[in-house]
């Protein structure tokens, strides 16, 4: 069916309630110390203003698991972006783009949206909205549909994870 | 009533299951795409889907004048996390256990 809502389609969203302050599900979303510890264990680094730059650096472990699967290699900055809007511990827009893979990195920039809203005491919802306009293999490895080729679980792992560590004081891998 | 609890109560009926089947297909739908492809009211595929949203298995977006449903996943993942990967990691070990039994027995 052609409708307005085609470009739906191409939006991912994800929500989790997490039994934490909106500070520190900002802080474990923006700050190395965090980032390390959850998801891909990635170690990202934001200049958390408008046009500021957003990356990802490649982890050890990351590095040592690809090289084991005979894949190409790592990367140093895996992923890459702009931060368009920052509001702490509320919202930040940012762009965000893949260059693990030669396709996703040709499909260029996508645009992540993180909302933090605090439902209770000590009790926030997060909810990611991942606008992959024009890049279906990087909504393909995000949305965990590549999953059985070793590519992780996408989004859904890495904000489980995100709900464990902070709540639990632990992540899955930790 | 806990999240668990809420996801598998939504995940028991086989509409709701049907509507998160329609939504992995193709996600971000309207209400009335979603009634076109079940024979029911749209009151009654309102109750379904506010069940999935109270779950935390469906999310509304607006868009223009349109609210669309998205599936989240995350859910179903924690669900996974909790009860299956536990349950497998179990099956797996008896299995290793099996196997350096038997070849303990070889030797």
């Amino acid at each position: 069916m052609t409708t307005g809502t085609e470009t739906a389609v191409t939006t991912q969203v994800y929500r989790v309630y997490i039994k934490a302050t909106p500070e520190a599900i900002w802080d474990a979303i923006t700050k190395p110390e965090w980032s390390e510890r959850y998801g891909y264990g990635g170690r990202v680094e934001y200049d958390l203003r408008p046009g500021g730059a957003y990356r990802v650096f490649a982890s050890d472990d990351m590095k040592r698991a690809r090289a084991e699967m005979g894949g190409a290699p790592t990367p140093d900055v895996i992923v890459d972006g702009e931060v368009v809007e920052s509001d702490p511990p509320r919202r930040l827009v940012q762009t965000w783009r893949m260059l693990m893979d030669p396709q996703t990195e040709a499909e260029g920039f996508t645009r992540l949206t993180y909302e933090i809203v605090e439902t209770g005491p000590g009790v926030s919802k997060l909810t990611v909205t991942h606008d992959l306009e024009g890049a279906p293999r990087l909504a393909l490895f995000v949305g965990g549909g590549m999953e059985s080729d070793g590519a992780g679980g996408g989004w859904s792992e890495v904000f489980s994870d995100l709900k464990t560590l902070l709540e639990t004081g632990r992540g899955m891998r930790e | 009533m806990t999240d668990d609890d809420r996801v598998f109560k939504a995940l028991a009926d086989p509409t709701r299951r049907f509507l998160l089947d329609r939504l992995f297909e193709r996600d971000g739908r309207t209400l009335s795409e979603l009634e076109s492809e079940l024979d029911m009211t749209r009151f009654g595929v309102m109750k379904h889907l506010r069940v999935l949203e109270d779950a935390g298995l469906v999310v509304t977006r607006r868009s223009g004048r349109e609210k669309l449903h998205f599936l989240n996943p995350v859910p179903i993942r924690l669900i996974h996390d909790r009860w299956i990967d536990k349950y497998r990691e179990r099956q797996v070990s008896a299995l290793a256990d099996l196997k350096t039994e038997l070849e303990e027995e070889m030797a």
